[in-house]
């Protein structure tokens, strides 16, 4: 079995892991990325279209251009790589072990690892429709690939399961291919992306959305012929005689994202509600060396947020080689972070007591969509440590914190604090409130 | 102005922050309009850029021969006018170009006569032979 060496080793090769990459360089120390597929730069590749890169190089580019200018920057640095690769196993001794065509099995003893290995995508298995099983059935992303990269069509006509933004995206993309979208069927009583792709991806196109109806049943056995759709109640149980028909050949499903996290639970790192890796305020998880970021950890809504996000992993990663591996160091404890009312999960799981004095950086999404909000930190006797006014919260947008503890006049009191997003007190109507 | 003399000519769904605001057109005729709903400068300006000249940025792909993919996604110079959209996508669709193709390099030039060029998205090799 061949065996390699590198102070961190980096699994897969997306926004996450080059931005991490290219950090960890930059400290000089040795990377080496693990990449499963034939090149580098992950799903963003397949996201031809536009909105890219406001927040990292202040312009507007398409999925391709961003990645590339990582990718750019990862050739320059002669960062060295793997493609074609899968890893299979990662241990708490930080070894990893993968496999490709060339070299079969490899070993690779590293110092840190970062998980960067993105999502996967929720398919009709996860959300039970039934039916038959015939050709016609893709998930938006799986749809996405086809039509961007490989130059199929998987269809003529659709219905789109799901109003995310991969759905919506791919309901415009097809209308430019000359395809019909019949509908955008939505569960919930309103649209799960962007307003922007909303207005822009369907309402452009007189593509209606539907909302508070799901797919009861797929039509056809060899070929998708239709579907058959369902009115919801609150509790998105079907209402019987709701059931409408629709014609298509096609039927994409954009019903949500599950991180890609095998080789986590396998190393023995927890994984905690939202699907990602339990990490601290240092994006580590609970096992030490190894750090988390991008999908893998939460599903982000801009890729900007990804690439910041990992070269956070990447310097802590860096701050970690340097100062605490291979020492034995006892920490000072841990602070728990709660999701509070109308916070769906938040990360960081933990704050290191240690680190109150620097800034930390809170991530985290609504459940449900509200106006002038008040999110606000507090401790387990319910002091209010931190708060902060928000003109309005939606589950499609990540919602981003930056609080330092020690600047703040009240201390955390207790081992826990909760992170809560709740109607603002006076309610106030400011003419330019627009962030 | 009485509010019934007022006449809607369109609706805008401003998409500058997800507020939303519907901001409505009203005036006699397309030439002299004002606009009514809007919470901020920029949501006014939207509104008034996309009564006046809706444009998009246009992102396809096009067939690419002799590349490592038969496909290289490609993208507007600038935004482009809403109403040219399909006239420009059918003569990407029609268009083939030769690998390797590097990010930024210009695939058809002065598109539809409109000072808009379409540029490659990425780099993209050969075929390894």
């Amino acid at each position: 079995m061949k065996s390699y060496k590198a102070d961190v080793v980096i699994i897969g090769s997306g926004a996450a892991g080059l931005a991490s990459a290219i950090v960890v360089k930059n400290a000089d120390l040795s990377v080496l990325i693990i990449e499963r597929d034939k090149e580098l730069g992950g799903i963003t590749l397949q996201c031809i279209h536009n909105g890219f890169g406001l927040k990292e190089f202040q312009e507007e580019l398409t999925g391709p251009e961003y990645i590339q200018r990582f990718i750019n920057q990862v050739m320059d640095l002669k960062i060295p790589y793997l493609l074609n690769t899968m890893v299979i196993e990662i241990t708490k001794d930080k070894i990893v072990y993968a496999v490709n065509n060339e070299e079969g099995l490899i070993e690779i003893q590293a110092k840190a690892i970062i998980l960067a290995m993105g999502c996967r995508e929720r398919t009709r298995g996860a959300i039970n429709i039934p039916g038959f099983r015939p050709a016609g059935i893709y998930t938006a992303g799986q749809a996405q690939r086809f039509v961007n990269i490989e130059g199929f069509l998987p269809g003529n006509s659709y219905v789109i399961l799901g109003s995310g933004d991969i759905g919506m995206i791919m309901a415009r993309r097809l209308t430019w291919e000359g395809c019909e979208v019949k509908a955008v069927v939505e569960i919930l009583p309103y649209v799960s992306g962007l307003l922007r792709n909303q207005v822009q991806c369907l309402e452009d196109y007189d593509i209606p959305l539907i909302t508070s109806y799901t797919v009861t049943k797929i039509h056809g056995k060899d070929r998708v012929q239709g579907v058959t759709i369902s009115k919801v109640d609150r509790n998105f149980d079907r209402i019987i005689g709701s059931e409408k028909f629709i014609e298509c050949d096609a039927l994409l499903l954009s019903v949500g994202l599950i991180p890609e996290n095998e080789l986590t639970l396998n190393a023995g790192a927890e994984l905690s509600k939202n699907g990602g890796p339990i990490v601290d305020n240092n994006l580590e998880t609970t096992i030490e060396g190894i750090f988390s970021c991008g999908n893998v950890l939460q599903v982000h809504d801009l890729v900007d947020l990804v690439s910041a996000e990992a070269q956070r992993a990447g310097k802590n990663a860096v701050e970690y080689i340097n100062t605490r591996y291979g020492k034995d160091i006892s920490p000072q404890g841990k602070i728990k972070c709660i999701a509070g009312d109308n916070v769906n999960y938040v990360k960081p799981d933990f704050i290191n007591k240690d680190d109150l004095s620097k800034d930390i950086i809170f991530t985290f999404r609504v459940n449900f969509p509200d106006r002038r909000v008040q999110i606000q930190v507090k401790d387990k006797e319910n002091n209010v440590i931190y708060k902060k006014k928000k003109v309005y919260v939606i589950p499609s947008e990540m919602v981003e914190l930056k609080i330092n503890f020690d600047e703040q006049e009240t201390n955390i009191k207790s081992d826990s604090i909760i992170i809560e997003v709740i109607p603002r007190p006076e309610v106030l109507i400011e003419e330019d409130e627009v962030l | 102005m009485a509010e019934s003399s007022k006449n809607v000519i369109k609706v805008i769904r401003c998409i500058v922050c997800p507020t939303g605001c519907s901001i409505k057109v009203i005036g006699k005729d397309i030439h002299n309009v004002s606009f009514e709903g809007y919470h901020c400068k920029r949501g006014l300006e939207y509104a008034e850029q996309e009564f006046r000249e809706p444009k998009r940025i246009l992102t396809t792909t096009m067939k690419v021969e002799g590349g490592a993919l038969p496909l290289i996604p490609v993208r507007t110079d600038i935004p482009l006018l809403k109403e040219k959209l399909n006239d420009a996508l059918l003569i990407i669709a029609q268009k083939q170009v030769k690998a390797p193709i590097e990010m930024g390099d210009v695939l058809i030039k002065n598109i539809l006569d409109m000072g808009i060029n379409i540029i490659a998205s990425r780099n993209l090799e050969k075929k390894a032979t």
